[in-house]
């Protein structure tokens, strides 16, 4: 008895250890140089907390040789995969996996969740008969906890799964039938609350609470689907850092289920996040959530790359021995890179050519617009693995009033987060939404596939501006044909 | 009389109470320790987080246990197998691109002094 009261605080303080190291890897992702060792303490703690469990288990007689074997075999098979995953997947593919992943965690939830309604059903007791141990309400928080986690569980699954099909192109509407539509939402969200209470308080028998179960999974599942739908392609940043905060809430809501303050701390460092960068992203458009999540933008057409030319009437088109020449008189040059560069993997050229322009003593520098890209950071990742110094890419705010003292302005796959429609025309749907106020410095070229429009589906001005010359090309190998051309000067 | 008190009221504080207070507490924590996070690590920051909710794995490890019916030791091993996933590949690929973030003069730096 002894044993087992001394394994329990050791446990718990293992707990209480790995939710420091939890903290304190947050703390040390805020610097640069620190990042990495506060991720490695994060794992440390992780680390932690398994063994604290196991041994728990162990030490109460709640592990057979079978549970070993269960556990240890998933807990292997799951290792693997996800190593081989992380391993494989290149950079530029980093929304959908984080997606990806991040459904998984949700899923792990939901059934964690779950397999206490077996476990209710195999002592034919209803949910909160089960949770009810010593004190009055605890039934009530077992059963809430518990049919929460299931719906916040499934709905990051099936929610992320949207997610990753619309990052990796695989999906581009934004309505399935009814799936997608506010009714049909209110409707799944009402039965799943329905289905909570009954299968919580009421169902106590095995059919009655595998049903009650079952339906409230599907249900879920489909709402998660309907919920992360109409969020366009672009907005999907957004859609990425909320998902992210339900995988935490979801994990902190099983620890109300099994009684389990890390559950819960980590739970809601991860939730916190979430909503911390959805907030960001937000801001970044000028856009209040509800209307990313309702797919504010979306009437004008997602992705736009049908439509090729808008009624533009006095665009200047160069060419790379143009953008060569351009380049090779600036003493100032700063890079704005956009989604086209990832999908034209451009960020090793991009640092190719800024070698070349510091080696003829330019200053080069990057501006990165909060929302450029698919997931929060993006272009820093992309420009990163092309050893491009981070000390180089400026936030928005930090190098805005530096773009008059500029040469030259590189747009390269960038559209939206550089239209002066946002600070110009009050009536442009993007109106108020920060923008990178290129068109300040001397000479702009923007390097595009087409004139068609961004995701928010409106013309950019900046496309015929005296200043701004058009460079109609793919990205990487505009760049190439221009280190070419520079290098021949 | 006040320690006995004392003593008996907290240990029959019910988990809820104490719950609450963790997840007040950790919010408030997560919120100020975020906002610190800059945008160039953002991406870090939700890998890594994504690998701290695969804590989930912490409650997976209980639906193995001999309490539990068949059907939830099934789902108990999906989950586990899924939240380490989440944790090993979350760290893994966290891992790899913050090796990618360099200074500037991080090289030189060891060779001028």
């Amino acid at each position: 008895m002894l044993g087992v009261i001394s394994i329990q605080y050791v446990a718990e303080f293992g707990y209480m250890a790995a939710s420091a190291l939890f903290m304190l890897g947050l703390i040390k992702l805020g610097k640069v140089k620190s990042a990495r060792q506060g991720m490695s303490w994060a794992a440390w703690g992780m680390a932690i907390s398994i063994a604290a469990t196991v041994a728990l288990l162990f030490a109460d007689d709640h592990w057979s040789t079978n549970s070993v074997l269960f556990a240890v075999g998933s807990a292997i098979a799951g290792s693997a995969l996800g190593y081989w995953m992380a391993v494989k997947v290149p950079m530029t593919s980093m929304p959908e996996f984080v997606a990806f992943f991040n459904g998984l965690g949700g899923l792990a939830s939901t059934f964690v969740a779950s397999a206490e309604i077996p476990r209710a059903a195999h002592l034919q007791l209803s949910l909160s008969d089960l949770g009810d141990k010593d004190h009055p309400g605890e039934g009530a928080m077992f059963a809430i906890a518990a049919a929460l986690a299931i719906v916040i569980g499934a709905v990051t699954f099936s929610g992320s799964m949207i997610a990753y099909a619309k990052l990796a192109g695989k999906v581009n509407k934004n309505r399935a039938g009814p799936l997608g539509s506010q009714g049909l939402n209110a409707l799944l969200g009402l039965a799943s609350i329905a289905l909570g209470v009954w299968g919580g308080f009421f169902a106590a028998d095995p059919t009655q609470l595998y049903i009650a179960g079952g339906v409230l999974l599907v249900v879920s599942l489909v709402l998660g689907v309907g919920l992360t739908m109409p969020i366009g392609g672009a907005d999907m940043p957004v859609a990425i850092a909320l998902l992210n905060s339900y995988s935490g809430i979801a994990a902190m809501t099983t620890g109300f289920v099994l009684q389990n303050n890390l559950l819960i701390v980590a739970g809601s460092l991860v939730g916190a996040s979430g909503i911390i960068l959805t907030q960001i992203m937000c801001k970044a458009m000028n856009r209040s959530l509800s209307n990313v999540l309702l797919g504010g933008l979306q009437d004008a057409g997602d992705g736009g790359g049908a439509k090729k030319d808008e009624g533009y009437t006095k665009v200047k088109t160069t060419s790379s021995d143009e953008l060569a020449q351009v380049l090779d008189s600036a003493t100032s040059v700063i890079f704005v890179p956009g989604y086209g560069l990832a999908v034209a993997q451009a960020q090793h050229k991009v640092r190719e050519l800024a070698t070349l322009l510091e080696k003829k003593g330019a200053l080069v520098r990057y501006a990165i617009h909060p929302v450029a890209g698919r997931m929060p950071g993006h272009m820093n990742i992309l420009l990163a693995e092309a050893d491009v110094p981070y000390e180089q890419l400026y936030e928005l705010d930090k190098i805005n009033d530096d773009f008059k003292n500029t040469d030259v302005v590189v747009v390269l796959g960038a559209n939206d987060v550089c239209n002066p429609a946002a600070t110009q025309d009050p009536k442009s749907p993007i109106a108020g939404m920060p923008v990178l106020e290129v068109w300040n410095a001397r000479t702009v070229v923007v390097v595009k596939r087409s004139l068609a429009s961004g995701y928010a589906g409106i013309r950019n001005e900046l496309f015929q501006m005296d200043n701004s010359l058009m460079l109609l090309a793919d990205a990487k190998k505009a760049l190439e044909d221009t280190i070419t051309e520079l290098k021949a000067l | 009389m006040i320690a006995a008190i004392a003593a008996e009221g907290s240990s029959s504080l019910p988990f809820l109470v104490v719950g609450v207070w963790v997840l007040l507490l950790s919010v408030f924590v997560g919120f100020i320790v975020i906002q610190k996070v800059p945008p160039t690590l953002h991406t870090p920051l939700m890998s890594g987080s994504n690998a701290i909710s695969g804590i989930t794995i912490v409650g997976s490890l209980y639906c193995v246990s001999v309490e539990y019916p068949t059907a939830s030791v099934v789902l108990g091993c999906i989950a586990i197998a899924m939240a380490m996933v989440n944790v090993v590949g979350g760290f893994a690929v966290t891992s790899r691109m913050l090796q990618m973030f360099k200074a500037k003069d991080a090289p030189k730096s060891g060779a001028k002094s």
